[in-house]
């Protein structure tokens, strides 16, 4: 037996009323391994003014590379704390930002590893379905071997890439730009 | 941390099949006018299913509170408008159950006004009603809520805009892939037909499942109507063997 796949709608304005409850910007749980970093960016739209009414979830594997979900059956080890699930609204300027541990590679399609990478999916008001993208880090050699990362055109992959400030290794910058200049590359799954 | 123990269960993970053709909305819908501006232009990147895909959060029933269903037991007072219970089921494309799902609700109250300080239609808020409820589907993948029936309103989309009666729904599934947010609408609203979030939905079959339906059998006599609807998730390919099996 087969169903149809319900439609999606957007969030709308008022969605802080129904989503604000499961905040959470910090998936440090005391017993979580791995060093502390802050991923910090802004959303803009097609005219490059803030968005101010977007939520950003992410979805992520420890620092061993392994998600706390049934699916997950590998044997790299996992903290009885971790959960790898964030969500942070958007403030007045557009900006958000997350406190977590950088993820370990994950098992690819076929065989061999994904680039350490953060699943991200973003809603908003004049979004009738939810975009969804992936924040990978700068400099990281594997990401060279990444197929999905690989799959992006070359000119469009830095969209992708966390970069450190250079005064602070641990501060990590990842902007989403919804439209025009830099557009951040959005993923159909 | 650069490589972890290999597992051949978890490197080949089964597709999400792609939501039935016309079933989503396109990102860019001009008679919704705030998508012209937050709409990607470029192709989307094909992205594979991977473990990253077939995961995703898992959340238990420690977080949720025993009013948290009931959205007319939130407040000190009786919230104000006719009383309704909202339940159906959470399902995959497969017709199986989704079992301890977070499933999340927000709404208008029966003025049409949300407590919310971007709100300012001159309508009245109501102080016993919030209008944000959560619950986790059974293990047949059930859920329910009590609220009060959500008033339209009106909006600056185009001239003379307003928004059926409807209520926000968020539910994530087994998955990262299976994320869904959308909105549930009463059946014979005379707004449907002119509303863009409703009429961006290209196949209008699957607009009309957007509807719920008046349901007898989940009123509670003397005290609440009852509308019943079912949100359909994506389904998991059937994996080469069970194919195979199967010819």
């Amino acid at each position: 037996m087969s169903l149809r796949t319900t439609s999606s709608q957007t969030v709308g304005p008022y969605l802080h009323i129904g989503l604000t409850w499961l905040n959470t910007d910090n998936l440090v749980a005391p017993g979580v391994v791995g060093d502390p970093i802050t991923i910090e960016g802004r959303v803009t739209d097609g005219d490059g003014a803030p968005v101010s009414d977007a939520v950003v979830e992410i979805w992520q594997a420890n620092a061993s590379g392994r998600y706390a979900h049934p699916e997950d059956t590998g044997s790299a080890p996992l903290e009885p704390s971790w959960q790898g699930f964030g969500r942070v609204p958007t403030d007045d300027d557009g900006r958000f930002r997350f406190t977590t541990i950088k993820p370990g590679r994950v098992p690819a399609p076929g065989g061999g590893l994904q680039a350490p990478h953060i699943n991200v999916t973003i809603f908003m008001r004049g979004m009738l379905r939810q975009l969804i993208t992936r924040i990978y880090f700068a400099g990281d050699p594997a990401n060279e071997e990444d197929a999905v990362l690989q799959s992006v055109p070359a000119a469009r992959r830095a969209t992708l890439l966390a970069a450190a400030e250079r005064t602070n290794p641990s501060a990590l910058a990842w902007n989403v730009r919804l439209q025009g200049d830099g557009e951040t590359v959005f993923f159909d799954y | 941390m650069t490589s972890r123990p290999q597992n051949l269960a978890t490197t080949l993970p089964a597709s999400y099949r792609k939501p039935d053709r016309g079933t989503q909305p396109e990102y860019l819908f001009p008679p919704y006018a705030s998508t012209v501006k937050r709409s990607p232009t470029q192709p989307l990147v094909i992205l594979p299913t991977t473990l990253s895909e077939v995961t995703g959060p898992i959340f238990g029933f420690d977080r949720i509170m025993a009013n948290d269903f009931d959205l007319t037991k939130q407040h000190a007072g009786e919230p104000i408008g006719e009383r309704i219970v909202v339940s159906g089921r959470v399902l995959d494309a497969n017709a199986r159950p989704v079992p301890h799902t977070l499933v999340e609700v927000w709404q208008a109250n029966s003025a049409g006004r949300y407590p919310h300080p971007r709100d300012q239609h001159a309508a009245p808020t109501d102080p016993n009603f919030t209008g944000a409820g959560r619950t986790l589907t059974d293990d047949q993948g059930r859920y329910r809520f009590v609220t009060i029936r959500p008033g339209e309103y009106p909006w600056r989309n185009h001239y003379n805009a307003w928004r059926p009666a409807h209520i926000h729904f968020s539910i994530f599934g087994p998955a990262f892939a299976t994320r869904l947010v959308t909105q549930m609408y009463f059946p014979g609203d005379p707004l449907l037909d002119f509303d863009p979030m409703y009429t961006s939905i290209p196949d209008v079959r699957a607009r009309e499942r957007l509807v719920s339906t008046f349901d007898w059998e989940t009123t509670i006599p003397e005290t609440a109507l009852g509308y019943r609807f079912d949100i359909i998730l994506r389904g998991r390919d059937e994996t080469p063997m069970e194919n195979y099996l199967r010819k």
